[in-house]
């Protein structure tokens, strides 16, 4: 893991289409913590994990790691995000093993896979077309998958969405490991994470959000 | 990157026979299409004959559109593309790797077929491996610019009918030149000029695909 100390976010606006979704939006994060997004439904949560992302463009603002400005910078994303959406792009058609192993060699870390089946509590299911799976033992090898990846700050929208009480203990423990290790987490959810309260930083995206505040005079 | 882009083709090939084996289908498709021929326009020999060439490349056609939804549709329901998007391996690479698994999958099993088809078209022998070069020049530009169109209407909900009103105009230089080989062919010219035009398309379709694709994704992936 390359290490990251600060990320921060400057005056942030994006643009979905021709509607504006978020306005002014910045903070700072430094390694150790994670940022936890909150706010209603549809105040932009996912759209701004998308954008840290690099899958939206950027209308205005900047985005910094350590001081220079990561915005747009592919490798560099490719290198220190490592991203999960609510979809968990997985193939029904394979097992999980073969499912995590394929992202596993694009991203050059093949030794985790099996820690991070271990860590997710589900290597009995190593061998199981994912297709059999239910829908919270597919998150949770979504998640075992997102482990392996050898970036410092990790990006999650609704991590938790469909795993049970145990799944949710296993998630908080490998957060707060990677935590623990130097790393930054960003993750919106609406759950509480059972994380140690000093490692969680509170961020609430309401009052930038442009979609809650303007009752839709930008839908036109 | 050479390991990977051949792992990103190999997983598409093999989701290409595993998942309810699509291509067996489209080869299926194929075939019913040129069998109907003969059933529509009579059972006369001299006008199948006539015909055989440009049926089967229209067949051809039609198997290829049939089959192109699936390049990048399902990876783009289950979040896969976001994980392309964001992996180190450029989304260019990523679309020509598809783009080729396309081929490998459709294609490559319609023109092992076609030579059967000949047969029952009762298609002249002196067209036959004419026809067959002409495939393998011709076929590679169907998955290619059929790939630019998948990735244009990857974020429509029912693009299919789209798909093929926006592609196959854009396959008949494809269709002209694949039977012009053939009747060149079997006239004695020689096809030689025929399949070069048949090899310009491919390349040209080879040079922009990466991309206009990749660019098309990328919007999608908005």
């Amino acid at each position: 893991m390359e290490k990251i100390d600060t990320f921060s976010v400057l005056n942030l606006s994006i643009k979905r289409g021709d509607r504006s979704v978020l306005r002014g939006l910045g903070f700072n994060l430094i390694s150790g913590l994670l940022l936890k997004l909150i706010g209603p439904n549809g105040s932009g949560k996912s759209t701004l994990l998308k954008t840290l992302a690099g899958l939206i463009d950027i209308e205005e603002g900047d985005v910094l790691s350590d001081g220079i400005s990561v915005m747009g910078n592919r490798e560099w994303i490719a290198r220190n995000i490592c991203y999960l959406s609510h979809k968990n792009a997985l193939k029904s058609e394979f097992t999980v093993l073969e499912n995590i192993k394929f992202w596993a060699d694009l991203w050059g870390c093949q030794n985790k896979i099996l820690y991070s089946l271990n860590q997710m509590g589900i290597d009995y299911l190593r061998d199981t077309p994912v297709r059999y799976l239910s829908s919270g033992q597919a998150r949770r090898v979504a998640l075992a998958r997102s482990l392996c990846h050898p970036a410092a700050l990790w990006l999650y929208d609704e991590p938790t969405v469909g795993i049970d009480d145990q799944g949710l203990d296993y998630l908080s423990i490998a957060m707060e490991k990677h935590l623990a290790g130097g790393g930054m987490i960003i993750c919106a959810t609406h759950d509480n994470l059972r994380i140690k309260d000093e490692m969680v930083k509170n961020f609430d995206v309401t009052k930038f959000s442009v979609s809650l505040s303007s009752s839709g005079d930008d839908w036109s | 990157m050479n390991t990977h882009f051949w792992s990103v083709v190999k997983r598409d090939i093999k989701i290409g026979w595993q998942g309810g084996s699509t291509s067996s289908m489209v080869v299926a498709f194929f075939i019913i299409v040129v069998t109907l021929f003969p059933l529509g326009v009579g059972p006369e020999q001299s006008v199948l004959a006539r015909i055989a060439v440009g049926v089967i490349w229209v067949a051809a056609l039609l198997a290829c559109l049939l089959s192109l939804d699936r390049i990048f549709q399902a990876d783009y329901e289950d979040g896969t593309l976001d994980q392309y998007a964001l992996s180190r391996l450029p989304l260019e690479l990523i679309v020509i790797g598809k783009s080729l698994a396309h081929w490998l999958t459709t294609s490559l099993p319609l023109i092992l077929t076609t030579p059967v088809l000949a047969v029952l078209l009762n298609m002249n022998d002196a067209a036959l491996l004419p026809l067959i070069y002409a495939m393998l020049i011709g076929t590679p530009a169907l998955s290619l610019i059929g790939t630019i169109g998948a990735s244009l209407t990857v974020s429509l909900k029912r693009g299919g009918v789209l798909l093929s009103l926006l592609i196959l105009p854009l396959y008949v230089p494809v269709l002209i030149f694949g039977v012009m080989a053939v009747d060149a062919g079997i006239s004695g010219i020689g096809s030689n000029a025929s399949l070069l035009f048949l090899a310009a398309v491919t390349l040209f379709s080879l040079a922009i695909t990466p991309w206009v694709s990749a660019a098309a994704v990328r919007l999608a992936l908005d």
